[in-house]
């Protein structure tokens, strides 16, 4: 089952955690997403293999856009 | 030839050193070694630092009235009231009320946070000090620095200094004096609560809500016209998004440029003979109690508003209230991971925090009203 790993605000991403075919597992670090001049790890929900990143570091994102696909 | 040595000697400053100058020099000194070393809100309190300092050597007249350099800058920009209002311009540029707007329920805990300010209000009045006094001390519990150098200036202008240092200080230590509050008055499991989403705010409202609340805030409390015509100004600058020069110009290079000139002018006009007396002690006490009052009743009202509502609120965000800007939403967020690492508050407790600012400054805008 493909889960999707959505933003919890909205920011930039300083770091990518994982990398696609990783193996990770529940409360896992995936993202780091800076907003308000402060760094907020983003979390997994659930476990799975890494199938999909949509974003790059750098990159601006909105709440609850994508981040990546777990399945 | 003996009477010109003489002359020379007298001219140097050294002699004219007092222990009181050299007490300010280790203030000075201090807060320019928090400023480099811990990074303790270090746009400010730098140039305030090396003001004290400045102001602290003999012979200068650097704040010599009608003539001396920094006596201009303070002068022209604090007492003519340029420099908050500017800072407030540069604020509304970078201030996205968009959590605000989703959540409008959250604005009362902006409101509940003013509570210090007002009992800090009756408590420092009815120690001694006269009414003008009692307000300044009291909205330093608002934790924002432009709003008590605004009501100082109008108010009482010898407060100034020491009024200006403790809200500056007490905003660098909210990390340190928030979360032993806010972990006192909830449990772990409401620090735990995590909050639903707001609706999506769509760019008319955003850009549509600075003019509203301009013409709503001053018809209501005119007195707070500079710091919310600017701080509106600029919030219309930013949604506008058709001027983003102007909104850079005023969240960067012209907040940088007035930053300079207020804090240099803030240390200079604390000189040892204004600075060393007890009033600046109970200043700096009656400050530290109305924050922390503040952030006591936005977390009560949090927990007060759970009561009659089926979508919680975490009680943790109600101490965002106070308005130093983003720290104390940062604090919450913080303490708010502590409980759950998964919990994510920060822009949740912004909703709070801006409406935090606004109301510090109505209620600098009521005491104004009521006291000039």
């Amino acid at each position: 089952m493909a889960n999707e790993v959505y933003a919890p605000l909205a920011g930039k991403i300083v770091k990518v955690s994982v990398e696609v075919g990783q193996q990770v597992e529940e409360d896992d670090e995936a993202m780091v997403i800076e907003a308000m001049k402060m760094e907020t790890p983003v979390y997994l929900e659930f476990s799975g293999t890494v199938k999909e990143i949509r974003v790059k570091e750098g990159q601006q994102v909105e709440e609850e856009d994508v981040l990546a696909i777990v399945e | 030839m003996n009477e010109s040595m003489f002359a020379l000697v007298d001219s140097l400053g050294f002699l004219s050193l007092t222990p009181g100058m050299l007490v300010m020099w280790i203030i000075g000194f201090t807060l320019i070694f928090l400023a480099i070393a811990k990074e303790y809100e270090p746009l400010l309190l730098l140039p305030i630092g090396f003001g004290i300092l400045l102001a602290n050597l003999p012979m200068t007249h650097l704040m010599e009235p009608g003539e001396g350099l920094i006596w201009r800058f303070y002068h022209y920009g604090i007492e003519w009231e340029v420099i908050p209002p500017l800072i407030f311009l540069g604020l509304g540029a970078l201030t996205d009320f968009g959590p605000l707007l989703a959540q409008p329920r959250l604005i009362f805990l902006g409101a509940a946070a003013q509570a210090g300010v007002y009992i800090t209000f009756f408590v420092a009045w009815a120690i001694g000090f006269d009414l003008q006094e009692a307000a300044t001390i009291g909205i330093i519990g608002g934790a924002d620095g432009p709003t008590t150098i605004f009501l100082a200036s109008n108010l009482a202008p010898h407060l100034l200094a020491s009024c200006a240092v403790a809200a500056y200080s007490y905003m660098a230590m909210v990390p340190i004096i928030q979360p032993p509050i806010m972990k006192l008055l909830t449990s772990e499991k409401e620090r735990k609560i995590k909050m639903k989403r707001g609706r999506k705010v769509g760019r008319k409202e955003k850009m549509l809500f600075p003019i509203v609340s301009a013409v709503v805030i001053l018809l209501i409390v005119p007195a707070s016209a500079p710091l919310i015509a600017m701080f509106m100004l600029g919030n219309l600058f930013r949604e506008a998004k058709v001027v983003e020069r102007l909104s850079g110009a005023a969240q960067n290079e012209l907040m940088n440029i007035v930053t300079i000139f207020l804090g240099v002018s803030i240390g200079a006009t604390m000189t040892a003979d204004s600075f060393l007396k007890k009033e600046a002690l109970f200043i700096f006490f009656l400050g530290l109690f109305a924050f922390m009052i503040s952030t006591a009743t936005g977390v009560l009202l949090a927990k007060l508003m759970n009561l009659f509502t089926k979508n919680k609120i975490n009680p943790l965000i109600g101490a965002a209230g106070v308005s130093a800007v983003p720290m104390a939403a940062r604090v919450a967020h913080k303490v708010g991971a502590e409980a759950d690492k998964k919990n994510y508050l920060l822009m949740f407790a912004m909703g709070p925090n801006i409406a935090g600012v606004i109301g510090t400054v109505i209620a600098a805008g009521i005491f104004l009203m009521l006291l000039k």
